[in-house]
């Protein structure tokens, strides 16, 4: 339970940093026309298949004591995962939202400024029209986030009781043997994920 | 009468082409402008430019006599507001759609549910507030559109082919409103057309834009009633004919325009020459009519099309006449495709292009 709880808590806040980064790029990159954007969307697109070991050994050195930012004493805590998790699933945040943005009619923006928008309200609008492509944005990077393991486990460590989340756990359980542990763990993890995009799916319907 | 907008020798360019070329205008306080002209002729710039959403490469724009600039755009793009021709909305309710621009503009919940309910009166969708606009309509959502726009009581209302593709029914209604709030609220109206019959109908003044110039300003009457070469380049203009004309003795001239029919017009012309007449000038009878009308054809009726008030009629008296008549008047006579017609119309009536 305990695990659960700290998979949801590290995933979740993983994918409000990354929204907080993500979407005022995404919202840039969809709605702004400037040099070298094609360049910074073709590089977000590529991220989305970064090998998650590589980042998580870059993210490791890093971390490390000997790394830049080891004076921070980071590495084998929860909020090594969290910056992991959100360092991973930035691209897709990125990348999604900026194709929801842009399937909306550019007219929106001109609308809404016709009916006396600024130019910070006009964006404000074509957000809220493109609102369930970044929804599902959103509850992809959360899913690909609490589904992670490989960078977890290379940042975390898996310290029972501190930086095991269900994944980490699973794969240790599987190795001792524990199969029914394992298999548990593994429906909670998979409930966690369907629970999530089916409430998300039945909201967005009883909004339209 | 005071200036609204000015445009003056604006150029618009779009990386090679030029859509707008040196175009300068006057626009009325609380008048009904008409910018005619084909697809493609700049009237979308032209609108988008007085919206203030899209800046010319060169020249000014005066609102109420004060220059426009990057400084005050803002202030003065809340004193106007446009409805599309691809009707953009707001993908929630009625209700949500209407009411977005009043509460940009900070009104109280109380007076905005007032003012979306009168809106919604004027454009008869009383009681829609909760539907979903994406479930209207076309011609409903154009309405909601011009609703939105309408709820503002902006001091300039700009319109970008208001009735595009919509059915005679909504066309009217959108037309009834527009020219009852120009009355009423003496707001001014800037619309863009290709529409002709429509532009003469409800405006006063237009302008005809060719190819990113203005070529003609004036009265409707002017432009639409005198027709000129550069309205017959691509105007809806029916019952066009082309043909050889020979003087005639008293002063007239008569066009052989082919398959057994001759035209008189009241013009001395001869050689190629081509003329039109227009729709509602032409009188349709069961039976010949006696008149002092020159000109007097037998024909048939091959195609019906219903206005609203007015019915078009297509027929074939070896060439092909558009006429125009009231729907009364259609009821009255108890036409039907195939009817045996006359047509009969002056021969100053004919006008040579």
């Amino acid at each position: 339970m305990e695990i659960s709880g700290r998979s949801i808590l590290v995933s979740g806040s993983a994918t409000m940093l990354s929204v907080l980064w993500g979407l005022p790029v995404a919202t840039i990159l969809g709605l702004k026309r400037f040099r070298g954007r094609f360049v910074l969307k073709g590089l977000f697109n590529a991220m989305l298949g970064v090998p998650t070991v590589a980042l998580g050994l870059v993210l490791y050195l890093f971390f490390s004591n000997a790394g830049p930012i080891g004076f921070l004493h980071l590495l084998y805590s929860p909020s090594a995962m969290i910056i992991g998790q959100a360092i991973l699933i930035t691209p897709i945040t990125v990348s999604f939202i900026t194709s929801a943005i842009e399937s909306i009619d550019p007219e929106i923006k001109d609308l809404a400024k016709t009916l006396g928008a600024s130019e910070t309200e006009a964006s404000i609008a074509v957000l809220k029209e493109s609102m369930s492509g970044v929804v599902l944005a959103i509850t992809a990077s959360f899913n690909r986030a609490i589904a992670e393991l490989g960078i977890v486990l290379m940042v975390g460590g898996n310290i029972a009781g501190f930086t095991s989340v269900l994944t980490t756990t699973i794969a240790l359980e599987t190795n001792k043997g524990n199969i029914e542990l394992s298999i548990a763990l593994a429906i909670i993890l998979l409930l966690i994920v369907s629970v999530l995009s089916v409430s998300v799916n039945l909201i967005q319907r009883r909004k339209t | 009468m005071k200036t609204i907008i000015e445009l003056e020798n604006i150029i618009k360019t779009y990386g090679n082409i030029t859509a707008l070329d040196r175009v300068s205008l006057k626009v009325r306080k609380g008048e009904i402008f008409t910018i005619a002209g084909p697809n493609g002729s700049g009237k979308t710039t032209m609108l988008r430019i007085m919206a203030f959403i899209d800046t010319p490469t060169s020249g000014e724009v005066y609102f109420d006599g004060i220059k426009v600039s990057n400084e005050n755009r803002g202030q003065v793009r809340a004193k106007c507001t446009m409805v599309f021709q691809k009707t953009a909305l707001f993908n929630t309710s009625v209700y949500k759609n209407i009411a977005y621009g009043l509460k940009l503009r900070g009104f109280p919940k109380k007076e905005i549910e007032e003012r979306v309910k009168d809106v919604l009166g004027l454009v008869k969708l009383d009681g829609y507030e909760k539907r979903l606009v994406k479930k209207l309509s076309g011609g409903e959502q154009q309405r909601v559109s011009l609703a939105r726009a309408l709820v503002l009581d902006a001091e300039l209302l700009l319109l970008d082919e208001p009735t595009a593709n919509l059915d005679p029914k909504n066309m009217s209604i959108i037309e009834e409103t527009v020219s009852r709030v120009n009355r009423e609220r003496k707001n001014t109206v800037v619309m863009a057309t290709h529409n002709l019959f429509q532009a003469e109908n409800i405006t006063k003044r237009a302008a005809l834009l060719l190819g990113g110039r203005i070529v003609e300003v004036g009265t409707a009457q002017e432009i639409f009633r005198t027709p000129s070469k550069h309205l017959a380049s691509f105007a809806r203009l029916e019952n066009v004919f082309s043909g050889v004309s020979r003087s005639l003795k008293e002063g007239t001239s008569l066009i052989d325009v082919g398959d057994g029919v001759e035209i008189e017009t009241a013009l001395r012309k001869s050689g190629k020459t081509s003329v039109f007449v227009r729709p509602e000038d032409i009188i349709l009878s069961k039976k010949p009519i006696s008149s002092s009308a020159r000109n007097v054809f037998k024909g048939r009726i091959v195609e019906i099309s219903d206005l609203g008030s007015v019915v078009r009629l297509k027929v074939d008296a070896g060439k092909q006449f558009v006429v125009q008549i009231t729907k009364r008047s259609f009821n009255e006579m108890q036409l039907n495709v195939r009817s045996e017609v006359f047509l009969t119309f002056k021969a100053s009536s004919v006008h040579v292009i």
